[in-house]
């Protein structure tokens, strides 16, 4: 390895992954150079406590094998890129724990379908990423590792990352790694990725495979990238989506060229901008992003088109009826018999005790009144009355999105979220509910199972990031990053957190 | 719709996880506070529609029924708290 390369490669935790792919493949920068950037600045960020559990052996073992792949060609782009893993996802002998006193000390025995894509593809893992207890939380203050720090900063407040996946997008930002994954159920990957400042995709249900995924609500649950610019989250996504055996919702459809897709042009699209999420007291800061991303789209000869979506606004309480019931469910399956904490028992406690005394130490408050409520909105004699009105009027809110698709709509632009990143501990000590608000823009496409994107558009006032998200047809990342693009390009977002960790 | 403190008591059996007496006032607030927020789907007229399955109709898969895995005794079991002689150990079950 030559000074120069050494040198250069110092900062390179910066780059995006297309920069450091074009790098590699030049034989500028090596894979090892790279991680060990990366894994420098891992170390020296840990006062975002967004890595909480760290792979550098690992890293540079798949960094050594990722530079022998790149000097035998033909490497595919995520081979040699050093990206985080939120703590969701199986990676064998790692320790996974979904952010969980419950699966303290679990290290899984198999690796999940999307990791096992990325590794195969010769990207290299830096470590598990921070996020709220079971993807539940907009704040990242539910984890058990306590909550990962906004890189940004603008007073003597920490500030959230959002969540769930917190960790994840604080990494991505404050350049501890390339790339990050995510998942959304609610919001997950568009509300923290707003809240940093950079680029997060939820693609279409059925696009990722949810297998080796810690589940939370199956049938919202959806893994994707997050990114530092939306060509990147393209080539991520690339590398993460596909039919996969294992998933039985996953989509047998050919997976595009997401990258190729990325032509910059959308004259002609219409861009539908629903009436419904223009929210009585809706901050002025926010509706003038949305008009101002409005006019970036029309200025790329895009048609800007009134929409209605009648059912939008019930859409956060039949997200809190349908997310706690799934997750009622999914999560029985932590008893203290087969892996993670068991609670020490008493004399004379029998297994019901052992049950009921592990589940009270290994969950904390907010995943125990979600189980809960799933629990409560699922017995008999409310099942009806909650839970099987909850699955119709989800069937109302993707038929409003149905009918604005068939309409001739390319795509819907509106806020991520809103507002900007709040303090830590500021929101949701009293009432549950007013943290759930946070998702009031995002979760209605996990209803529909619609791919989102969230891109970095602008600062607030205080100089904190704001975001804009765009709702795609199904089965339509390609556009829909192509569309995101255009706002990218427009927005020029380039500001940075200034390093104070 | 209120959850009162029985109810919450009930709830928290039926889910498994112990809340203390002291703390059932306090669950039994969130819950409703929760609740209450879910009461305006009862505005929505669902009449005559079917609940919401999947993304595009799409079928459940099925496989061959044949035996794909197995034979993994020592993985399966790695991550237990308390496994003996091959097997997952519990408290007693059956007095």
């Amino acid at each position: 390895m030559s000074a120069d390369m050494t040198k250069m490669a110092s900062g390179a935790n910066g780059w995006t992954i297309a920069a450091a792919r074009d790098s590699l493949r030049k034989g500028e920068v090596s894979a090892v150079d790279l991680t060990m950037a990366c894994l420098t600045a891992m170390d020296a960020g840990d006062g975002l406590n967004a890595f909480v559990h760290k792979t550098p052996e690992l890293a540079l073992e798949q960094a050594r094998a990722a530079d022998a792949r790149i000097a035998a060609g033909d490497a595919p782009a995520m081979c040699g890129i050093p990206v985080g893993v939120k703590d969701l996802f199986a990676v064998k002998g790692v320790p996974t724990q979904a952010g969980s006193n419950i699966l303290r000390g679990f290290r899984p025995e198999y690796e999940s379908t999307v990791t096992t894509k990325l590794w195969e593809a010769g990207a290299v893992c830096l470590g598990k990423l921070n996020m709220d207890e079971f993807a539940m939380g907009s704040s990242n203050e539910s984890s058990c590792y306590g909550p990962a720090v906004n890189p940004w900063k603008v007073d003597e407040r920490k500030l959230t990352p959002g969540g769930s996946s917190g960790g994840s997008a604080a990494a991505v930002a404050a350049d501890l790694c390339l790339a990050a994954l995510g998942t959304d159920t609610g919001g997950s990957i568009r509300q923290p990725a707003a809240f940093c400042g950079i680029t997060g995709i939820k693609p279409t249900y059925g696009r990722v495979s949810r297998w080796g995924v810690v589940a939370y609500a199956s049938s919202l649950d959806q893994a994707g990238p997050m990114a530092k610019s939306v060509r990147d989250a393209a080539i991520m996504l690339g590398a993460i989506a596909g039919h996969d055996a294992k998933d039985s919702t996953s989509a047998e459809l050919a997976v595009p060229d997401f990258e190729a897709a990325l032509t910059g042009d959308i004259r002609g699209k219409r861009i539908g901008i629903p009436r419904e999420y223009r929210l009585e007291g809706m901050p002025a800061e926010i509706a003038a992003l949305w008009d101002r991303g409005m006019d970036m789209l029309r200025d790329a000869g895009a048609e800007i088109v009134d929409i209605s979506l009648p059912h939008a606004k019930y859409a956060l309480p039949t997200y809190y009826i349908i997310a706690p019931a799934e997750a009622s469910s999914n999560l029985a399956r932590y008893d203290g018999v087969r892996y993670g904490h068991r609670a020490k028992l008493a004399q004379g406690d029998g297994i019901t005790e052992m049950y009921e005394k592990t589940r009270a130490e290994g969950f904390g408050p907010e995943v125990q009144r979600r189980i809960m409520a799933g629990t409560y909105v699922l017995s008999a004699g409310f099942y009806d009355a909650y839970y099987n009105r909850a699955r119709k009027v989800r069937a109302l809110i993707k038929r409003d999105f149905e009918q604005a698709f068939a309409a001739g709509i390319d795509a819907i632009l509106a806020p991520t979220t809103p507002s900007s990143a709040f303090g830590l501990g500021e929101q949701g000590g009293a009432d549950p509910v007013e943290m759930y608000l946070n998702d009031v823009f995002t979760v209605t496409l996990n209803l529909a199972g619609l791919p989102g994107v969230a891109v970095p558009v602008g600062l607030d006032s205080k100089g904190l990031p704001l975001g804009l998200q765009l709702i795609g047809r199904p089965w339509e990342e390609a556009a829909l990053l192509n569309h995101a693009y255009v706002l990218e390009r427009a927005a020029g977002f380039v500001a940075k957190p200034a390093k104070w960790w | 719709m209120s959850i009162d403190i029985d109810t919450a008591r009930k709830v928290a059996k039926l889910s498994r996880i112990r809340v203390e007496d002291a703390d059932l006032p306090a669950l039994a607030e969130k819950l409703s506070s929760i609740l209450g927020f879910m009461e305006q789907l009862k505005d929505v007229d669902v009449e005559g529609v079917e609940p919401m399955t999947s993304v595009t109709p799409m079928r459940l898969k099925r496989r061959a029924d044949v035996v794909t895995d197995g034979n993994q005794q020592a993985a399966v079991l790695k991550n237990a708290p308390d496994a003996r002689e091959g097997f997952f150990a519990v408290p007693k079950v059956v007095e």
